[in-house]
């Protein structure tokens, strides 16, 4: 007999047929039934239909029907849920079955029934089971508190199970156990705050106790909880780690990593001179060379946290570097990480084998992991000053081939190179011009517009060169643009004599003929330099660089320091904290290392909206350097710098408008001394430049009275506290904080950059997504000075409701698109509904009447706020400050009821009942508006404003 | 957790669609399909982010396992699961196609209520679930059978139940290893490892308590000092050294880590005792040289020798060696001393089979292969020799020295067991660049 026939019915008129034969009353034709309902269920049918049929099958004693029974309950009871309690008496009557399989079937079942009313049938069944005499049964049940508390986390508390669930941490068999610490973990993650799964040495060593005893996927879940606890001194971390180090052998490789991940934490609180500490460092390299013979894809994911443990422990695996060579038929993302790796561990000792792998995998088939493999030839140049030559002369045999995306590739890695070694290697500066007309991308163009400018002086068709590309000047990319005016502005002012045309044409292209602000601007600032005073500008754009720095995109020690944290799970694999793809509440907290250095207080903070989308790949570890150019001062395509980049010493006065500056006359040189061509040339156009310089100075200082506006006004009215919106590792460097005020009668954003990368940004721009109350920006971002590495700046952007509407989900999610001259970055936050409450929102007492009770009583929805300490006057007060008026107050046996009305920014008006009990902390809310959907929102706010 | 488990044909129809958790809603099995079954590139990732809903997937042959996720949970354990997930099946309806996972769905559905709970991995051993999952319905089983079956599922010694009788105590012991190569042109080790597995069957009666010895030398070396000092050098007992080795879950680890000896409750049946991976006196049992010459533009010519590295006495089976050609081969003449050669043209190979081969041993290809005229700039990528062989010896010098079994309860005493142990060392990936 074949089950997959049930797979082909495709008849018309199955449902009825499917009905009768549920209805037979043949035990085989019954069951043959259900299979055909669960078939037509897993390829997407609707069979919901059928649910009182199938409901009716469950009284069986035939234990394969009674789970096919159950598991179509669990997929359609959320749907039919006055049904499913039809189900009710049959789940109770099997949680007291004599077979401990179907006691435990029952409540495993029951637990993914998400229906209210079945849940509160659950909890006498589930406390029974959770003390139940049979392991199997108490193992089942400690899940199933966690799965109650996913639907209820009310009645979990209420009920006791949270203690009962501690119990079980005691209790005899290790599975029990490990479930009891999966259930908890999973609980405290929802909870930050709560001390539940409190951890101290008597529960730790029952934890290592159960470890050796339990299943290998319960050894996971102890080892991820221990993972979670701070030892109290050195000691007793050093104990733990000896009784994890022998999980290191397990055949599963997830056991492995979970152990590491405790070992590299606990590691930290060890005393690096000590034995041990030695001794473990020894152990951790094999295990970890081990995973590289797993399955791919747990290879995958082992590379990606060896990347991790490579960057915050380089000894463990300095000497391992052949394993991570890549093999022929290795999957293209195994490949990929293992040449990461490669560059992380490339030293001296071993440069000579790692080239040699580079060059023959810059021969493979794959486009992504060949240019890879170019790059990385260059970032061992970079890294190992001794291979230098060897690489650049690897890198032109590659130019050599003249396949089009290796060319391209190695001129940008040899633009790097010449950063860090200057004057060094200009020999091949021949070879490469050989290959200008093949260069197609952006990227490589600038790179190599950047060389013949740099060494304009020894490139005898310089000017010609630059020339070309200029013909095409307002069909290339931003980034060639910027780099070709500032390349033909160092070749003028290395070759006065012969380039003054060039120049002029470029600097009139970049003024007059582009719209992009950048462009132009650097344009002015060029100009200006050269007419007022070209020493300065000599000084200014030939300036000498800072040299680059050995280690590039390295994560950034606060995040790697919360990645270790997450060794083995999926932030490990994304390189992403989990706050950056999980929503809710749920992993929220960031984890640090215990006692390392540098580490301030805890960021945590309440995750309002940060979790944006994050559907695209994991982040490629080798920055584009592309995406960092920038600044005038032609640090453009420096990957990293070693430190801020030298403050042009000279003209940049502001208001002068000497344009025809005697100083050119020296450069000129005595033959062309005020060549009156030249003169004219830099005199005539700036005619709009008093204006654009001009134009931020004052704005600047609106944008100072107006935050001070915002900051000194006391209006009481509330404002949550700043949040992180956008953490700077999502962002290339940015980070935003924020929150939203309303000031006189205006909504503000305000919010605080933070430019934690290490180039200027500047170009900042903002929008909205449209949104539920048609919010959007009233102005620009005044934001005018470039924002310089490891500067802040605040501002307050004031909204208007006027823009485009779509409803969002949630109703007061805000998605945001932030520009500069980086990239575009996107992240979405919530703004209190306060924010709109309007001023004129108090109603007359007749129409607060009427309108109560005219709105149906269906459209009324009642909350409770927790532990308030405010008396109702207190509380009145307060709430006005955000325009929500009271209109007016009634005392009924002790309690204070408030009628509260206020009106959004669309017109809708909400009414509230607040009631107030002396000595009772509990508040209770009720609100009526003719728009239900933002009485969550709206209390929401309630309860913000009252706590704040 | 995991918060739903897909499986799909090559096509991308869902055959199996199991949502244990609420955030997961059934748009998701669809978002699978389209931006991975369905995508038009290759797949670059094993975890895929469609929607903030992460994916986890393997393939077997043709079928797609996927499980998925809205949490940051333990990527490493889910990966673990759905292999285990595989040989769960496997084990009970052999391999994995579309037609057994049809014909099997209420099986499989059975099996992913019982061993993923909210998301959570609960025993998956096989030995345990087939004593109470079975295909022809429960057993009305008697109250001591049910709860033997619920202490099993849950005990220390999950993987073996109690009560097993065999008349003949047998032990089958294999060393398998494969030998790991890759080698440049000019006959340099660029990088060499066995990765090794123990695999034993046991048919053993009762509870016997077992343990295993090997020629390590950090245990060597340790007996070593006790008393006879130069007694291992002496007898030519080689030790090896184990870079690193990892257990099945019967092995008590702790009892490895302080003592180093390896002594378990061995699971019924088949199973894996242990893998390790060695990378020092690593016996290569084979070198290739190539040598391979462009004439002009349209020729090439390549001589490839073979020179086995063992003891005479030995013999090597199944050897392949296969040479790859440029794309735009016309045409292959072959000469070789012994076997038979043969260019495949699909393959863009030269494959060329000798059955057996003795030890210290050579033999020699040559081949003249020529090309068609392309304007194509790009250079040939030149892919590496790869070779496969069997030999009946171990690579990494591994020689098993005792297996003891004890059963103190029934009257078996260790000689009483038949124990065989065979070696076999395979090519794992065994290239030589050219």
């Amino acid at each position: 007999m074949t089950d997959s026939k049930y797979f082909t019915t495709t008849k018309k008129g199955e449902i009825f047929e499917l009905k009768a034969e549920l209805n037979s009353d043949k035990k085989e034709k019954k069951k043959e039934a259900v299979k055909k309902v669960i078939a037509s269920m897993t390829v997407g049918k609707d069979v919901s239909a059928l649910f009182p049929d199938v409901v009716n099958c469950m009284q069986t004693d035939n234990l394969e029907l009674k789970k096919l029974v159950y598991l179509y309950l669990m997929n359609y009871a959320k749907s039919q849920p006055d049904m499913a309690i039809m189900a009710v008496n049959t789940f109770v009557k099997d949680c007291e079955d004599p077979n401990p399989l179907i006691r435990a079937l029952a409540v495993r079942t029951m637990g993914c029934i998400r229906v209210d009313k079945i849940t509160e049938y659950l909890c006498e069944p589930l406390r029974k089971c959770l003390k139940d005499e049979d392991p199997y049964v108490r193992k089942t049940a400690a899940v199933c508190v966690a799965k109650l508390h996913d639907i209820n986390s009310q009645l979990v508390e209420d009920q006791g199970f949270l203690d009962t669930l501690k119990d079980l941490i005691s209790d005899s068999n290790p599975m029990v156990v490990a479930n009891a610490v999966a259930a908890l973990s999973e609980i405290a993650e929802s909870h930050p705050n709560s001390n539940l799964l409190d951890l101290n040495p008597q529960t730790i060593n029952k934890l290592l106790t159960a470890l050796n005893e339990c299943t290998e996927w319960g050894q996971i879940f102890i080892l991820d909880c221990l993972a979670n606890y701070t030892p109290r001194d050195d000691r007793e971390s050093q104990s733990i780690c000896e009784r994890v180090t022998p999980r290191l052998s397990h055949a599963n490789s997830a056991v492995v990593l979970s152990a590491v991940k405790v070992l590299m934490k606990f590691m930290e609180m060890l005393p690096k001179d000590l034995d041990y500490y030695g001794t473990l460092l020894k152990k951790l390299a094999p295990p970890l060379v081990t995973l590289l013979s797993a399955e791919p894809e747990l290879q995958y994911v082992a590379l990606r946290n060896i990347n991790l443990i490579v960057q915050r422990r380089p000894e463990i695996l300095k000497h391992e570097m052949k394993v991570f060579f890549v093999k022929y038929n290795d999957p293209i993302y195994v490949k990929l990480e293992k040449l990461d790796i490669m560059i992380r561990l490339a030293s001296q000792a071993n440069i000579a084998q790692v080239l040699a792998e580079l060059k023959e995998y810059a021969t493979e088939v794959d486009v992504d992991f060949v240019r890879k493999a170019v790059r990385a030839i260059g970032r061992c140049a970079i890294k190992v000053e001794q291979s230098a030559e060897r690489c650049v002369s690897t890198l032109l045999d590659l130019i050599q081939t003249k396949v089009n995306y290796v060319v391209q590739e190695a001129i940008v890695v040899i633009k790097d190179i010449f950063r860090k070694y200057p004057n060094k290697y200009e020999s091949v500066i021949a070879t490469l011009c050989e290959n200008l007309d093949s260069l197609d991308e952006p990227e490589a163009r600038a790179a190599m517009i950047w060389i013949v400018g740099e060494y304009a002086e020894r490139i005898d068709n310089a000017d010609e060169l630059l020339e070309s590309f200029l013909e095409g000047f307002h069909d290339e990319s931003t980034q060639v643009q910027l780099q070709l005016l500032t390349a033909i502005v160092k070749l003028f002012l290395k070759k006065p004599t012969e380039t003054q045309e060039l120049v002029q044409q470029v600097l009139s292209l970049a003024t007059q003929d582009s719209d992009n602000p950048d462009l132009r601007d650097r344009g002015y600032i060029y100009w200006r330099l050269l007419s007022t005073d070209p020493v300065a500008a000599k000084e200014v754009v030939l300036a000498e660089k800072p040299l680059i720095s050995e280690e590039t995109d390295l994560i950034e020690p606060t995040l790697l320091e919360e990645l270790i944290c997450h060794i083995g799970t999926l932030a490990s694999v994304y390189h992403k904290p989990p706050s950056a793809f999980v929503e809710g509440s749920r992993g929220v907290q960031h984890k640090r290392l215990p006692g390392s250095a540098g580490s301030g207080e805890s960021v945590d903070s309440p995750d309002t909206g940060s979790a944006t989308g994050v559907s695209e790949a994991p982040p490629a570890v080798i920055p584009s350097q592309g995406d960092l150019l920038g600044d005038l001062l032609n640090l453009d395509l420096t990957p990293t710098t070693t430190g801020p980049p030298p403050v042009p010493a000279s003209g940049m006065q502001m208001g002068a408008m000497d344009l025809l500056g005697g100083g050119l006359d020296s450069l000129l040189g005595g033959d062309l001394g005020g060549s009156p061509a030249m003169g004219a040339a830099f005199g005539a156009p700036p005619a709009a430049m008093p204006a654009s310089f001009n134009a931020p100075v004052s704005s600047g200082l609106d944008d100072l009275f107006d935050f001070g506006g915002g900051v000194g006004m006391p209006m009481g009215a509330y404002s949550p506290p700043k949040t992180v919106w956008l953490p700077a590792m999502k962002a290339k460097g940015l980070e935003i904080m924020g929150t939203f005020a309303r000031r006189g009668g205006v909504i503000q954003m305000d919010m605080t950059l933070n430019n934690k990368a290490m180039s200027i940004m500047t170009d900042f721009a903002i929008q909205f997504n449209r949104n539920s109350f048609g919010l959007a920006p009233a102005g620009p971002l005044q934001i005018l000075t470039p924002l310089g590495p490891n500067q802040t700046i605040e501002v307050s952007l004031p909204l208007s409701t006027v823009g485009p509407v779509m409803k969002m989900e949630p109703l007061t999610n805000l998605q945001v698109a932030v520009k500069n001259n980086i990239d575009v970055f996107y992240f979405s936050c919530q703004y209190p509904m306060s924010m709109l409450f309007l001023e004129d929102g108090k109603m007359e007492r007749q129409v607060f009447l009427a309108t109560w009770k005219d709105i149906p009583n269906d459209n009324e929805s009642q909350f409770q706020i927790k532990d308030c300490h405010l008396s109702s006057d207190a509380a009145s007060n307060k709430l006005q400050g955000s325009n929500v008026y009271t209109v007016a107050k009634r005392t009924v046996e002790g309690q204070d009821m408030l009628y509260q009305s206020m009106k959004l920014t669309n017109g809708i008006w909400v009414l509230a009942e607040l009631r107030v009990q002396a000595g009772n902390p509990n508040y209770t809310v009720s609100l009526k508006c003719r728009a239900p959907e933002v009485s969550q929102c709206v209390f929401q706010s309630y309860e913000a404003m009252l706590k704040a | 957790m995991i918060g739903g488990l897909f499986i799909y044909n090559h096509k991308g129809e869902v055959l199996i669609s199991r949502v244990y958790r609420d955030d997961i809603g059934r748009n998701a099995v669809d978002a699978f399909r389209v931006n991975v079954i369905h995508a038009r590139q290759q797949v670059r990732s094993p975890v895929t982010n469609i929607a903030r809903t992460s994916f986890f997937h393997v393939k077997r042959s043709n079928i797609w396992l996927a499980a998925a996720t809205k949490q940051n949970v333990n990527a490493t354990m889910v990966f673990e699961f759905l292999y285990k997930m595989c040989d769960v099946m496997a084990a009970y309806f052999g391999k994995i196609s579309e037609e057994n996972v049809k014909n099997n769905f209420v099986l499989i559905y059975e099996l992913l209520d019982e061993i993923l709970d909210f998301g959570y991995p609960q025993n998956s051993e096989t030995g345990a679930l087939k004593t109470f999952i079975t295909q022809q319905g429960i057993k009305s089983a008697s109250k001591e059978e049910q709860s033997q079956i619920t202490s099993q599922v849950t005990g220390q010694i999950g993987w073996r139940r109690e009560g097993i009788k065999y008349r003949r105590n047998e032990l089958f012991l294999d060393v398998l290893e494969s030998v790991n190569l890759l080698m440049s042109p000019q006959g340099q080790v660029l990088s060499a490892h066995v990765s090794g597995r123990v695999v034993m069957k046991s048919y053993l009666s009762g509870m016997p308590e077992c343990k295993f010895g090997m020629n390590d030398k950090i245990v060597i070396d340790k007996q070593g000092k006790g008393g006879k000092e130069d007694d291992g050098a002496k007898s030519g007992k080689q030790s090896i050294a184990i870079d690193d080795c990892t257990f099945h879950q019967c092995v008590r680890l702790s009892k490895f880590d302080s003592e180093r000896s390896i002594s378990f409750i061995p699971p019924d049946g088949d199973y894996e005792l242990m893998r390790y991976r060695t990378t020092k006196d690593i016996i290569l049992p084979f070198r290739v040289i190539p040598l391979v010459r462009e004439v002009g533009r349209t020729k090439l010519e390549v001589k490839v020798v073979i020179k086995s590295n063992f003891k005479s006495s030995l013999l090597a089976q199944k050897i392949e060696v296969r040479i790859p050609t440029p794309l735009n081969t016309s045409g292959v003449q072959l000469i070789c001393m012994k076997g038979k050669a043969k260019y495949k043209a699909s393959e863009n190979a030269i494959v060329w089979k000798i059955k057996r081969m003795a030890g210290m041993k050579e033999s020699q290809i040559s081949a003249e292969i020529e090309l068609m005229t392309t304007n194509d700039k790009k250079k040939w990528a030149r892919p590496p020799i790869s070779m496969n062989f069997e030999v009946p010896f171990a690579p990494s010098g591994l020689k098993v020295r005792y297996l003891k079994v004890f059963e103190p309860k029934l009257n078996y005493s260790d000689h009483d067991v038949i124990k065989w142990v065979r070696y076999i060392g395979r090519s794992g990936i065994y290239e030589t660049r050219c």
